[in-house]
């Protein structure tokens, strides 16, 4: 019970009385959590459970119905700087004329305002987190020119030249290859053991125990947040995905 | 007759050109190239009623600055209108330029065709404006298209990144704090305005192919925006001098349309000269790559004692002195298979083994494997292969 109450306390992200809808009947209702300070959390849920519509919702870029963002303790315009947003690879164009380096550089563009010039540090920066996502060989790579694992590298890269203290990653493990997927993990529990708290769309629940330490299961409401150590129950697993998936939990 | 006149109507031109080309660049990141096809018929009808207002008011109806007035107004009526049925119906953004580019240029037609009977004066050279001419452009008029197009240019550089970011990635530039509505409106309204300073020059049936020719012609020599704007201005810029300059020295000669027509050449030679998305190069590149898999296939038949049952194959085997016109296999031929074998076990260990650890180079038997990977990946792809020979034996 002592996590639940720190948790209370100083929550990074808190969600009260969120839903959304696009037309007429809310894809997501009555949605309630808290992410502590410093988690490493994986929102889980079905196709359709409105995991990225939350995720949209947070940073203001799905409209809400109802609903109370707060982050750090203030609303999301507030401290937009100190966040960081990955979105869903499949969401852009990726025969767009632009070289990976030119898409990191993006994460610098607000720190620049329009008339600034970017300078040899910015571009450190840029190649710093090439480095630390394991693409300094690719920076001049038109975009379209790389796998499916790399595109999420280079979106990971981009998100890291921004300094972030919050970061919210929209399934940044779909599509991607076996050693990208380690790569990204070895790089978000980084960013954790710095004190960022970390937000994931996820969709695997064998990997749920070895990635992650926070849960949030939603399925169009929330069935249970917490530790992973606590939550991350067949019963949970059970009233969100439905039966079948709970005993597939049981063979692994 | 090279005059001071004709200097200033090239050098606006030019100027035009340039900044079409930096601003269809822009749109045609953006993908909405065919909205300035709505745009720029959409300004027939105000220009046309404002010729005929200020005539009505005793004003001279054929000053530039009232017919861009004019231009401007009902353009930004049309472009309303396409972004009002984009918004508020299903209909597509193809639909929505369709209906509105012929319903405003039918309505411009049928107000030309009413000047020409009313009783005003000065109305010649009004259609002028519909295929572009230079005849009874003043230096004045070249002075205003040259400022206001540099103008624009100074306005797309500003805000380039901003555009640049809400062209790749919507989602990312909203959570950056940059306004989707504003960078549209600058997107949109840049292009609106170019349209309608370029109009005297261009004409409005082809000031269109001046926004979207340059850049789809940039965008062959260059994966890199900085680089695609640069060059479209430099197309469009040296479309719009050599356009002017030959309707100076030619009499008659309609300057949009020749303008049109050297940017479109500039097109054509950059779709087939291009040196990494050209067509050109694309076809020796195929050619390439199908003569080293056949003669890899080839080497590796020889090397496995199969026989090889394509003209082809054979026929560059020959070529290569591995082959002999019999088909028996020379002693440099057994050579290179014994290469060509060890090449391709060593992809497969790569392949099978090896390939998780590093980046990713994509596995193609074909490719020499010592110009893809490092010598230490060489190295420990060849202990993996003799223990395995080892084991074997």
């Amino acid at each position: 019970m002592t996590e639940l109450t720190s948790t209370e306390k100083s929550p990074v992200l808190r969600v009260n009385g969120l839903s959304v809808s696009y037309n007429s009947d809310p894809v997501v209702y009555s949605v309630n959590f808290d992410i502590p300070h410093g988690a490493m959390s994986a929102i889980i849920g079905p196709n359709g459970a409105g995991k990225s519509t939350t995720l949209k919702a947070v940073v203001d870029i799905q409209p809400r119905l109802t609903g109370q963002i707060e982050i750090f303790g203030q609303t999301y315009d507030k401290v937009r700087n100190r966040i960081s947003y990955v979105p869903q690879r499949a969401s852009v164009d990726w025969d767009f004329p632009v070289t990976v380096q030119d898409v990191v550089l993006m994460g610098v563009y607000p720190t620049l305002g329009l008339l600034g010039r970017v300078r040899p540090m910015h571009w450190a920066k840029v190649m710093e987190a090439l480095e630390r996502v394991g693409m300094t060989g690719f920076a001049d790579r038109q975009i379209g020119q790389l796998s499916g694992g790399q595109q999420q590298r280079v979106f990971l890269a981009r998100a890291l030249v921004q300094d972030a203290d919050l970061y919210l990653l929209d399934e940044p493990f779909a599509g991607v290859d076996a050693a990208t997927e380690k790569a990204i993990v070895k790089v978000l529990k980084d960013l954790q053991s710095k004190g960022k708290t970390i937000v994931a769309v996820h969709h695997d629940l064998t990997t749920v125990e070895a990635y992650f330490d926070h849960i949030v299961f939603i399925n169009r409401s929330i069935v249970a947040a917490g530790s992973v150590a606590r939550e991350f129950t067949e019963e949970h697993i059970n009233q969100t995905y439905g039966r079948l998936v709970a005993s597939q939990k049981q063979v692994i | 007759m090279f005059g001071y006149n004709a200097y200033l109507i090239v050098s606006s031109a030019t100027v035009l050109g340039a900044s079409a080309g930096v601003c269809g660049t822009y749109l045609y990141m953006r993908k909405n190239s065919l909205l300035s096809d709505a745009i720029s018929h959409s300004t027939l009808a105000g220009l046309a009623m404002a010729f005929l207002l200020v005539s009505a008011l005793g004003g001279n109806g054929r000053s530039l600055v009232v017919l861009l007035v004019g231009s401007t107004l009902s353009a930004t009526a049309g472009l309303a209108a396409v972004r009002y049925l984009v918004n508020n119906t299903r209909l597509g953004s193809d639909a929505a330029i369709g209906v509105v580019l012929s319903t405003f240029f039918a309505l411009g037609v049928v107000m030309l065709s009413v000047i020409q009977i009313l009783p005003i004066g000065q109305k010649a050279g009004l259609e002028g404006f519909l295929l572009g001419s230079t005849a009874g452009m003043l230096a004045q008029d070249a002075v205003l298209i040259t400022v206001l197009s540099i103008i624009l240019v100074v306005v797309f550089l500003v805000f380039r990144r901003d555009i640049l970011v809400v062209s790749y990635d919507p989602i990312f530039a909203q959570t950056q704090g940059i306004s989707l509505r504003r960078t549209d409106f600058i997107v949109m309204y840049g292009t609106l305005a170019v349209t309608v300073v370029g109009l005297s020059v261009v004409g409005l049936i082809l000031i269109v192919a001046l926004l979207i020719i340059p850049s789809a012609a940039a965008r062959f020599w260059s994966n890199r925006v900085e680089i695609i704007v640069i060059t479209a201005a430099v197309f469009g810029g040296l479309s719009g001098a050599v356009g002017a300059s030959v309707s100076a020295f030619v009499e008659d000669a309609p300057v949009g349309s020749v303008i049109v027509l050297v940017s479109a050449t500039i097109f054509v030679f950059s779709l087939v000269a291009s040196p990494e998305r050209g067509l050109v190069i694309s076809l020796i590149r195929k050619a390439q790559s199908s003569w080293r898999v056949h003669l890899a296939m080839g080497l590796l038949s020889v090397a496995e004692n199969r026989p090889i049952y394509e003209e082809k194959t054979r026929t560059i085997l020959q070529k290569n002195g591995y082959l002999r016109p019999d088909g028996s296999v020379t002693a440099t031929g057994q050579n290179a298979a014994m290469v060509a074998l060890k090449n391709e076990q060593r992809w497969q260990v790569w392949t099978s083994q090896m390939q998780a650890e590093g980046t990713s180079v994509d596995p193609l038997g074909w490719m020499k494997i010592e110009h893809n990977l490092t010598p230490d990946q060489l190295r420990s792809i060849d202990r993996h292969l003799f223990r395995r020979d080892l084991s074997n034996a």
